[in-house]
């Protein structure tokens, strides 16, 4: 996703960066909340906000970066619109989540997680989200739907197309 | 301000995902409207357990249990209910008729075998509310040790309630403690492992989400007992309400003067910080997780040196999981000898479990232990969905095991469950019929430990690797004579070499499911056949001639044009085109299509 707008609104991404960084300035363990709180900040963590961030806490890039592609929850690279989170946790495979898994991918026509081309949808397979009894369960930017069958999945994606 | 009634809505996460916060919004709009606001009091409370029949609401004086609840329901348990007194006996969960309706879940076994001391405050009090915690007893037990005992009479006390660890290795608590207690250092912490990664498994999140008093109290009574005065709490980005409702709490006990500087006047002082995971595995396990919450890569560190006395930058730690601590006030409160008369002889108190899968009744339970799984699954769990039979129950999640059906009288506890090839782990119990192909499972259980392996030790981070390669192999039809072997050498070999328990536990999946279901590797390697009929390149689909109508339906769905045939008369698939996606079957309104293993 590329800013449009003006280089002020920039800056102002790049001032609350700052101030960030100051809040946990001298804090011990500081850089993954930090990286949370940019990432909240950006919706990924391209290279320059990581630059600022190893400059900020006088650590190297090296372990920013080796931090940030550890750990699956931070993204080098910007999501969807409407992100697919997809539980392929036991309880939810057991009741044939890779089958959804296949639906989604067909209908977005990804060969695995990823983004589509236009931007609006990232599908992401992850662990259990702890709605078991509602088993198989995926979340939309937050919204969990439940007891899935694969014929739901076209519907679901058309609901959020026609959303814009 | 005094209530007639309460209303208590299930608000854990299964409930809100069916929309339980809206009919709270809802229940509040219609109770305002029939001008009963001063009399009847909503709360969104933890999780009750029994997602499969949530949404749940529970209306009290009466305790009335209502199940499945949706928004349009609430105009007719507001107008019904609460304005009339009549129990809208449609909802009600258990016997429709009791006369007494607080008796209607006596005959409901899910309840009926249940002990609830973890998840005793679930369900029952707003998570939001300090006050309603320490109505129930909240901080109390914390009052009790700082000012009636010493450390090692606390610690004596958890080491006689014989407490084990409720994360998956079941390590003697009061143990851990005393080690971390005798350790030499200026600071010392005590961490909360509330990393719950275990798929299938989300105990912790509904004692945090539905009790997060109770964790901070037990905390704090670690601290003292321990000699640490800052704590952190490792907890799950994914888990959104559960890192909320903490944050909640440590305000409120801070504001309560529960957390913080001097503590009910004394001269202890403790606090807690959160931390958010970042979505790695490995971090449950102890040295892994210290290191990420210092900030760094989340790699495990080998041991020795142990965490009790170099864990956290260093320093002597204790990390306990959520619902050890939560059973901590308890037994501080009614003494070790009550928590010793539950459980069997090494194994006390209860646990916690995570049923789902092929099971009735889906939900959180907590069993005394020395429970059957056979128990679990016909009392508790409601058996099997659709008359199929039961195969086998996963427990310990990629770390553990399964059960077969021919062991279903074993007891659970901690010694029975290693002895026949599983563990405890967190307490995920997921259920498994007739349909589900154990060599297909524990390719998904190698897949998960090849995804979250951290990379630090070749053992795991190669070995795991080449175990889902063989089986992958299997499952699609290519397995060899040997690969059977080739496996369990690798198993052992990486039991016995991996640096940490996430690698020297990644090959239980296979040798359990290999132990009791060899046949079924067989099946696939020799005679290139899937008997639960799930792997797909061993399928085939075939219509059957004496039940096709020639309705051509199975024709126009398949996305490949492998059936061809003429209305009216019998239609056939082109195996060679066949891509095996079961569109056929699924849209055959006759049952003439069919999946042959």
């Amino acid at each position: 996703m590329s800013c449009k707008c003006s280089s002020t609104c920039v800056d102002t991404k790049a001032q609350e960066l700052e101030r960030i960084i100051d809040k946990y300035k001298g804090v011990k363990g500081a850089l993954i909340p930090v990286l949370h709180e940019a990432q909240e900040l950006y919706g990924y963590l391209p290279i320059h906000v990581q630059k600022a961030i190893a400059e900020g806490l006088g650590v190297s890039l090296a372990e920013v970066y080796g931090v940030v592609t550890f750990y699956t929850q931070f993204s080098l690279y910007p999501k969807g619109k409407y992100q697919i989170q997809l539980c392929l946790g036991t309880a939810c495979y057991v009741k044939g989540a890779g089958a959804i898994y296949e639906e989604f991918k067909k209908e977005l026509g990804l060969k695995g997680d990823g983004v589509t081309e236009d931007g609006m949808f990232s599908l992401e397979a992850c662990r259990c989200i702890g709605a078991c009894g509602l088993a198989p369960v995926i979340m939309i930017n937050g919204e969990v739907y439940g007891r899935l069958v694969p014929s739901d999945v076209p519907k679901l994606i058309q609901k959020y197309r026609d959303m814009g | 301000m005094i209530y007639r009634s309460h209303v208590l809505v299930c608000g854990g996460t299964g409930c809100t995902a069916s929309k339980s916060m809206d009919i709270i919004d809802e229940l509040n709009k219609l109770i305002r409207e029939n001008k009963i606001d001063n009399e009847v009091k909503v709360i969104h409370t933890g999780c009750f357990g029994l997602c499969e029949k949530g949404p749940i609401v529970v209306i009290y004086p009466e305790g009335a249990t209502y199940s499945r609840v949706t928004v349009e329901d609430a105009r007719e348990i507001v107008e019904e209910h609460l304005v009339k007194g009549r129990i809208v006996k449609r909802l009600l969960l258990g016997d429709k008729d009791a006369e007494d309706v607080s008796k209607a879940l006596e005959d409901v076994g899910f309840f009926k075998h249940q002990v609830r001391i973890a998840l005793r405050n679930c369900g029952v009090i707003n998570p939001e509310n300090i006050e309603e915690y320490i109505a129930r007893d909240g901080y109390r037990a914390l009052g009790k040790v700082l000012t009636e005992m010493t450390p090692e009479q606390v610690i004596d006390t958890i080491k006689k309630s014989g407490l084990r660890g409720r994360g998956g290795a079941g390590f003697p608590t009061g143990l851990k403690w005393e080690f971390a207690a005798k350790a030499k250092g200026d600071q010392k912490y005590v961490c909360c492992n509330a990393d719950e990664g275990d798929p299938g498994a989300f105990m912790d999140r509904s004692i945090l989400e539905g009790d997060p008093h109770t964790v901070l109290e037990a905390m704090a009574i670690a601290g003292y007992a321990i000699g640490a005065n800052q704590g952190f709490i490792y907890v799950r980005a994914e888990y959104p309400i559960a890192v909320s409702r903490l944050e909640t709490a440590i305000k409120q006990a801070r504001e309560y003067g529960l957390l913080g500087k001097n503590i009910f006047g004394t001269d202890f002082s403790f606090d807690i910080e959160l931390r958010l995971g970042a979505g790695a595995f490995v971090c449950g396990e102890e040295t892994a997780l210290m290191t990420s919450i210092e900030g760094k890569r989340g790699e495990p560190r080998p041991r020795p040196p142990f965490p009790a006395n170099k864990g956290l930058w260093q320093k002597p730690t204790i990390l306990n999981n959520v619902e050890t601590y939560a059973n901590i006030p308890v037994i501080i409160l009614k003494g070790p000898e009550w928590f010793t008369g539950i459980g069997t002889e090494k194994s006390k108190g209860t646990k916690v479990f995570a049923m789902g899968g092929k099971i009735n009744n889906t939900g959180l339970v907590e069993i005394p232990m020395g429970t059957t799984v056979r128990e679990m699954i016909y009392d508790i769990g409601g058996g099997i969905p659709g008359g199929k039979k039961f195969k086998a129950v996963q427990t310990g999640g990629p770390s553990g095991g399964c059960i077969p059906a021919s062991l279903m009288d074993t007891p659970i506890d901690y010694d029975n469950l290693l002895a026949i090839g599983s563990m405890m782990g967190s307490g995920g119990f997921i259920v498994m019929d007739e349909d589900t192909c154990m060599v297909d499972i524990a390719k998904f259980f190698l897949e998960f430990t090849v995804d979250e392996s951290c990379g630090k030790c070749p053992p795991c981070r190669i070995g795991t690797k080449r175990m889902y390669e063989i089986l992958d192999r299997i499952t699609k039809g290519q397995g060899q004579d040997g690969d059977i072997e080739k496996l369990e050498l690798l198993a052992r070999n990486i039991c016995s070499s991996a640096l940490c328990g996430l690698g020297q536990t990644a090959p239980n999946p296979i040798l359990s499911t290999l132990r009791y279901f060899r046949d079924e590797y067989e099946a696939h390697i020799y005679e290139k056949r899937c008997p639960a009929g799930v792997c797909k390149d061993l399928l085939r689909y075939v219509i059957d001639e004496d039940k096709c109508k020639g309705c051509s339906l199975c024709a126009r769905k398949c996305p490949v044009n492998a059936i061809s045939g003429e209305v009216k008369k019998t239609y056939r698939i082109d195996a060679e085109k066949c891509i095996k996606c079961g569109a056929c079957l699924e849209a055959c309104k006759f049952g003439a299509v069919k999946k042959m293993a």
